[in-house]
């Protein structure tokens, strides 16, 4: 056992070693925050200046390319940093290995759900338009 | 029995007066579930309008009804505050406004600035129609 090794005693042991991703969460947690700073303001403040909040209003504005991308990439980095931050709630106050990894996982999935729902939907509205 | 133990006591969160600091980094979980659980209505908003005519029908008489409304500017202002306060722990993480002083100036600014944000959003929205 070498003296300068920064591994425990008990990882050495247990043989698992740093799955290289320590850092991975808490990264894409900022960077989707960061990407969301402009995308929020974009969503509030276009849906603010939407002449009215019917059918006809909704849809001719996601059937610009540009507001059906913005509408795309909001529903995308917004799912993917809800099912990060709800990750960390789950894990700080739900207690029991099996209870948690099943609500993590479950959250991924209707996270990952949703995404591609509201994504496909504003994909048929951009085209539904153009027909 | 009683408490007769001179030390003092760890905050017990049912008698212990949150500073602003705890109070609005817990507010930064409140509603951040509470807005990931806002965005079904986002999804469900986007099928409708996906779906035809008669499907948003439902989705903006909700809207426009008083608790419709009531719901929409509670999110948008737990949407700004959870902006605000996101881009003060951000701030936080390149090591910037971590002391005492700094965060006690931008804790009262997160909850100004999310008002302010809020009030904008909702008179362009009632000023467009």
């Amino acid at each position: 056992m070498s003296s300068n090794s920064l591994r425990t005693p008990l990882g050495k042991v247990k043989g698992l070693g740093s799955a290289k991703s320590g850092t991975h969460h808490f990264l894409v947690q900022r960077l989707t925050a960061l990407a969301l700073i402009p995308l929020t303001l974009w969503f509030c403040f276009s849906l603010a200046s939407m002449p009215a909040m019917d059918y006809a209003s909704f849809t001719a504005w996601l059937q610009s390319p540009v507001s059906a991308s913005l509408m795309i990439l909001t529903v995308l980095v917004t799912f993917y940093h809800a099912s990060l931050g709800v990750q960390v709630v789950i894990e700080d106050y739900v207690s029991g290995h099996g209870l948690r990894l099943a609500s993590i996982i479950a959250v991924q999935f209707v996270c990952a759900l949703l995404a591609v729902v509201g994504t496909v939907s504003v994909i048929k509205i951009l085209i539904g338009g153009a027909a | 029995m009683a408490w007769n133990d001179k030390r003092p006591m760890s905050p017990h969160l049912q008698i212990y007066k949150l500073p602003l600091t705890a109070l609005l980094s817990i507010t930064h979980r409140i509603t951040g579930v509470g807005l990931s659980a806002g965005t079904l209505f986002l999804v469900w908003a986007l099928v409708a309008a996906a779906s035809g005519p008669e499907s948003f029908a439902t989705v903006q008489a909700v809207m426009s009804s008083w608790i419709g409304y009531l719901i929409l500017i509670c999110f948008t202002l737990a949407l700004y505050f959870h902006f605000c306060n996101g881009i003060r722990h951000m701030l936080w993480d390149i090591g910037k406004g971590l002391d005492l002083e700094s965060t006690k100036k931008t804790g009262p600014a997160v909850l100004i600035v999310a008002l302010v944000l809020t009030v904008l959003t909702w008179l362009v929205a009632f000023a467009a129609g």
